[in-house]
């Protein structure tokens, strides 16, 4: 089978994170399309560790997915606690630091 | 004796002391900083007293290994021209603490803060003259910064935070300048033999005309700066305008020194061509800076600004005689550089006095003094009369040196020059005229006289201004060696009279 | 020959100047008698001296004092040190003998005023001051001196300075001499470029190789100085105001001795002048311009202080004159500063002793038939008034006519018109004199009556008579067996004999008596036979109203340096606010405002900084794509 076509849906999935990002305004959201883009980052480089024949990539991938854990823990924590504070998820009221 | 290095400890250690007191105890604090700042002065004279004249060296030398990886030391020595402005440093300090006694109420920070920055400032003047590493020089030249823009922003008056950016900023920019030169002439010394930020090590290098002169430039534009020359002088009113008197004093009369000792230590020292292929420019510029100087300062409607720019105007001399490149031009440069140090200190003291007492430095605010304070007014005419170099006082010996030595060489700018002796009459007796002479008017018929502190203060610098007046040799006599030196070394001897010039070609 | 009294000369009254000074109020119940005793024992050594002198052989006679190492600095070495010759002799008996006598005179004319201490101690310094001028052995040491005395009469001036109009003319009067001290400064400067030395002794002697060029340089700034202190056309607008200060000051500063040191420093560099021919010229030139300006002036006054200073800058026009026509001048020039130093000191303390009798009056239209009120006063005045015109056998009448004979024997038409310049002054000089007189003393009473005139006290008047002596015999005295001219001859070349000369001494007498005659007879016709208004008439010719504007001086003055001088300063602070400092601030307005622009893409919106990494990417990928390709 041809290894390009996961590369596609890597990218395909990468896309569809990037463009969520910039138009939902739910901070979830948001926070659930980065994952999109890791998680098609991370099929990226297993394609590649597969179309390479060795295991750089997948070493990577899990390195990924440790980083993305930590970033989840810590950003739902931010999100939740704005939630909290202000009674909304949407990033865009979050721009305290520009005032 | 370890005589410079125990000179700049001193008052550093008198800062960390005053820097433990606690906040209440403000008159402590000032006492220990005045007792601090008269024992330097007593251990600035004891040094000088060791000094030999005749020397040419640089004396009390000590060196220590600092930064061994980039070969730089801590390396301190002075020769007459440096001393001179130690002693200016140090006299004067003692003379600050004790006429701006309260100087420091109702700053941003506690009195004691006050006291702390002006004996940090005081190790650092002594510092950047003693110093005779280029990287040393240049960490007190910068350093030297951080305590005046704490000085003027946190004690000053009016647009003081302004005032005092201003000055941090213009500073740097040519600290910077001079920064980069710096670094270039050190990779340049490793092209030659070796890394060295020597200041002997260093005026022994070959260098390329371009190189030299844009390097000088860099050297140069910083110390102009300082100085300040026209056209980079426009912090001084300002910052002058807004520091307390005391600050003002060592501002004026100590730190611009750096500029122009600078001038002679480091710019003719280590770029000789270059200071001969910009003299023509420089002699310009100081003899824009006489005139201009003095018209502004004739146009001035406040007492600091004026004095602000008169100081222009007597830079502009200070200058001309450095770049006249004769032995009179030179030692009294050098002597000016002393007696412009207590004249303005003079000046500036009364007409810090007089304001706080009237609560505004405007002249149109006076009227009258003369027969309400007549001793207040009088060491205002006093100052005055030093100011416009009258003979007998201290400013016309080195003024006319400068003249003299600028004459025999390029008598064109000595000329122009020679016009700003009238302009100083008028700048110096119209604010006498306005705020001294005339009948009293209102708001000053209850100004209090100077009382025994503030006289005891003034006196001695006074009388040091009465005295080298008529005995300037003291000073000239450690002064020429070390000029004579500097001009050989930039590679001058001074011209001959026509008649004995003819006399030589015959 | 050395000695060391000469130093106590200057020290005795400088002692007296800084006491007074230092002790303050303190020293208000005997600080003018210390002053008038150190001035006395001034005289008294310079007597000391002039006896010393005497006794010696006439090459002999010069004597100087090393004080100490002033100034050295390479080549330039200049010594704090004095001389003392027969020219400085003179000096400083005139100075120290009018000044003991001013001393006296104020002690009762001061008494009124609180700060009479203060009026003493600024005496002492000017006496100092100018006895440090007539003795220093080098322009330098003079320079000192001329500053000084500079000092003491701004002072002095302005010694009523809660005054506005006082504390203007101090400041005027301090600022026009500053122009004539750039002139000596620069000429000092050249002298040391081109002969290495400044002192009289070694200038002296260089002159010979030095060239003309340099000279003629050289004599025209000392030639600027000395207009500037003597007030000589163009620097003379300052003396006229300069009557602000109290009366002695003016007798003694402004006619007898400070506005005579121009003289002094010509005929003190007369080895320059001679060389120089051209500048020698100038200075008999402006000498001749400021006769004619001074006496037409007079004429027109009816202050009568201002008429005796319009007159002493025209007395002053004759000694330089005379200083100008070279080795036939000197020492005319220097007899007539001499003389003139007795006379006119001696009617301006006559003029204070009838302004402390009319209530410092004044306006000579409110005076009037004072003889009768003041004897003492109208004689010592009148003997003055005889010697100032010139009559025989008064003191005016040798050093005066000797002046324009000389002028006239100068050759060709230089000759011709200096002296008939001098002539013409003579006969104006009678004219405005005898009118001073007419108007002060003679004629009917035209005072109102609060005013009581009254003769002043004897400490007053003393020193009147003691001048008034001097004006009746100092002629005779110099010029009996040419004494004053043997006497400078060592220092001043010594006057040709006269051969080929235009006009006989006794043509000139006689010329210049009728010329004087004229003049009285037209003043008697109209002032005496007419009746004298107390207010100035307005409905006068405009050469009357010129006149009485001093000649236009201080609209020239105002209208050519002032208000130009006003207008650059103003540009310039303008320049230096909006173009200096506005290069300064501009740079750090486009800094700022740069940083602002920026800013304002960082909006705080989490989602368009997502939007920019996004595009930035995109971007990226693009070029790497288009470079590749």
């Amino acid at each position: 089978m041809n290894a390009a076509n996961y590369l596609y849906v890597s990218a395909l999935l990468f896309s569809i994170g990037a463009i969520g990002v910039v138009v939902r305004r739910n901070a979830i959201v948001v926070f659930m399309c980065i994952e999109l883009m890791l998680n098609a980052s991370n099929l990226a480089f297993v394609t590649f560790a597969r179309i390479n024949g060795n295991l750089d990539g997948q070493v990577i991938a899990f390195f990924t997915m440790v980083v993305a854990a930590c970033e989840v823990v810590v950003g739902l924590a931010i999100i939740v606690t704005i939630y909290r504070s202000r009674r909304s998820a949407s990033v865009d009221d979050a721009s305290l630091l520009k005032r | 004796m370890k005589w410079l290095t125990s000179l700049m400890l001193l008052p550093l250690l008198g800062a960390v002391l005053v820097a433990t007191l606690p906040k209440a105890k403000e008159l402590l604090a000032k006492q220990l900083a005045f007792g601090t700042t008269l024992v330097v002065a007593v251990a600035g004279i004891a040094m000088a007293t060791q000094f030999q004249r005749d020397n040419v060296d640089l004396q009390f030398a000590e060196s220590h290994s600092w930064i061994p990886t980039f070969g730089i030391n801590y390396a301190v020595g002075i020769d007459g021209i440096a001393l001179v402005l130690i002693l200016l440093s140090v006299l004067l300090a003692p003379i600050v603490v004790l006429a701006g006694w309260n100087e420091a109420v109702g700053g941003r920070w506690s009195v004691k803060g006050f006291y702390v920055l002006i004996l940090i400032l005081e190790t650092m003047m002594i510092g950047v003259f003693a110093a005779s590493d280029v990287f040393l020089f240049y960490v007190f030249f910068e350093a030297m910064l951080i305590p005046v823009y704490f000085l003027i922003g946190g004690y000053g008056t009016g647009a003081r935070a302004a005032a005092a950016v201003k000055f941090l900023l213009y500073s740097l920019f040519g600290g910077l300048l001079m920064l980069a030169s710096i670094i270039a002439i050190y990779v340049i010394s490793g092209e030659q033999g070796g890394h060295t930020f020597d200041i002997n090590a260093l005026s022994q290098l070959r260098l390329s005309s371009t190189t030299e002169n844009l390097l000088f430039l860099g050297f140069f534009i910083a110390f102009a700066i300082k100085a300040p020359l026209w056209p980079f002088h426009t912090w001084l009113p300002d910052a002058a305008d807004s520091a307390t008197p005391g600050t003002s004093v060592l501002l004026l009369g100590v730190l611009d020194k750096v500029g122009t000792f600078g001038m002679i230590r480091y710019c003719l020292t280590l770029f000789p061509h270059a200071s001969k292929t910009f003299t023509p420019v420089i002699i310009v510029l100081a003899v824009i800076s006489i005139i201009y100087g003095a018209f502004l300062a004739i146009g001035q409607k406040d007492f600091k600004r004026l004095i602000a720019f008169t100081s222009i105007s007597h830079f502009g001399f200070i200058t001309l005689g450095i770049f006249a490149m004769t032995s009179q031009g030179h030692s009294g440069a050098t002597l000016y550089m002393f007696n412009h140090g207590f004249s303005t200190a003079a000046l500036f003291l009364v007409a810090g006095w007089m304001a706080s007492r009237r609560g505004s430095s405007k002249i149109a605010d006076f009227g009258g003094l003369q027969r309400i304070t007549p001793i207040m007014a009088w060491a205002f005419f006093f100052a005055g009369m030093s100011s416009l170099a009258l003979p007998g006082l201290s400013s016309f010996v080195s003024e006319f040196l400068v003249l003299v030595g600028t004459y025999t060489r390029y008598p064109v700018a000595a000329v122009i020059s020679a016009f700003g002796i009238v302009l100083a009459a008028l700048y110096i007796l119209l604010p006498i005229q306005r705020a001294l002479h005339g009948p009293t008017t209102d708001g000053n018929e209850s100004l209090t006289d100077l009382n025994l502190r503030e006289k005891i203060a003034i006196a001695p610098v006074l009388a040091v201004i009465l005295v080298l007046g008529f005995y300037p040799a003291p000073l000239l006599n450690v002064i020429n060696p070390a000029a004579a030196h500097s001009i050989a070394k930039a590679g001058f001897s001074d011209p001959l009279s026509a008649i004995d010039s003819k006399g030589a070609t015959k | 020959m050395t000695s060391n009294s000469l130093v106590y000369l200057i020290a005795l009254p400088l002692f007296g100047s800084a006491v007074l000074l230092l002790a303050g109020r303190r020293s208000d119940r005997w600080g003018h008698i210390l002053a008038t005793v150190l001035s006395g024992s001034a005289f008294v050594v310079g007597l000391v001296q002039f006896a010393q002198m005497l006794g010696r052989s006439n090459d002999q006679r010069a004597v100087t004092q090393k004080l100490f190492s002033w100034i050295s600095v390479g080549t330039f070495k200049v010594d704090a040190s004095l001389m003392l010759d027969q020219l400085s002799i003179c000096f400083v008996l005139l100075i120290t003998g009018v000044g003991t006598l001013i001393h006296i005179y104020s002690i009762a004319y001061m008494s009124h005023d609180l700060d009479r201490r203060r009026f003493f101690a600024y005496l002492n310094l000017f006496i100092a001051a100018m006895l440090l001028l007539v003795l220093g052995d080098s322009y330098l040491n003079l320079y000192v001196g001329w500053e000084g005395v500079g000092l003491a009469s701004y002072l002095l001036i302005g010694f009523w300075n809660q005054k506005p109009a006082y504390a203007t003319a101090a400041k005027k009067a301090f600022v026009a001499n500053r122009v004539g001290d750039l002139g000596l400064s620069l000429a000092i400067m050249i002298s040391f470029a081109t002969m290495g030395t400044v002192s009289f002794a070694g200038v002296k002697e260089q002159a010979g190789h030095a060239s003309t060029g340099a000279l003629t340089a050289i004599g025209i700034m000392l030639l600027i100085a000395a207009t500037g202190k003597s007030a000589q056309f163009p620097l003379q607008a300052w003396l006229g105001d300069a009557m602000a200060g109290p009366t002695p000051v003016s007798a003694l500063i402004h006619a007898a001795t400070m506005v005579t040191a121009g003289v002094y420093l010509i005929t003190r560099s007369n080895f320059i002048f001679d060389a120089a021919p051209t500048a020698q010229l100038l200075v008999a030139i402006i000498g001749a311009i400021t006769l004619l300006f001074g006496a037409i002036i007079g004429t027109a006054k009816d202050d009568i202080k201002k008429a005796l200073a319009a007159s002493t800058m025209s007395q002053i026009g004759y000694m330089v004159l005379g200083a100008g026509l070279g080795p036939a001048g000197y020492a005319f020039a220097i007899m007539h500063l001499l003389t003139h130093g007795f006379f006119k000191a001696g009617m301006f303390l006559g003029a204070g002793s009838v302004m402390h009798g009319m209530d410092d009056e004044v306006n000579m239209r409110r005076y009037g038939g004072l003889r009768k009120f003041m004897p003492i006063t109208f004689a010592t005045f009148g003997l003055g008034y005889l010697a100032i015109i010139g009559v025989p056998p008064f003191a005016g009448f040798y050093s005066k006519d000797k002046i324009i004979e000389v002028a006239f024997n100068a050759g060709g038409i230089k000759g011709i018109t200096l002296g008939g310049a001098a002539l013409l002054g003579a006969a104006i000089t009678a004219f405005y004199m005898t009118r001073v007189v007419i108007l002060t003393f003679a004629g009917s009473k035209r005072w109102d009556d609060k005013a009581h005139p009254h003769e002043s006290p004897a400490l007053m008047w003393l020193p009147m008579v003691l001048l008034a002596v001097g004006s009746v015999t100092s002629g005779i005295i110099f010029t009996h067996g040419n004494s004053l001219q043997n006497w400078l001859a060592p220092v001043v070349a010594t006057s040709p004999a006269h051969e080929g000369e235009l006009l006989k001494p006794a043509v000139v007498s006689i010329l210049a008596l009728v010329l004087v005659l004229a003049g009285v007879g037209l003043a008697i016709m109209k002032y005496l036979r007419k009746p004298v208004p107390s207010e100035a008439p307005t409905d006068v010719s405009i050469f009357t109203r010129i006149a009485r504007r001093d000649l236009l001086q201080d609209d020239f003055n105002e209208a050519v340096f002032m208000r130009p001088g006003q207008k650059l300063t103003e540009v310039l602070v303008a320049t230096d606010e909006l173009l200096v400092d506005g290069a300064v601030r501009g740079v750090a307005h486009i800094t700022q405002s740069t940083g602002r622009t920026l800013g304002m893409t960082q909006t705080g919106f989490v989602r368009s900084y997502a939007m920019w990494i996004l595009l930035g990417a995109i971007g990226l990928l693009a070029t790497i794509w288009v470079v590749t390709l």
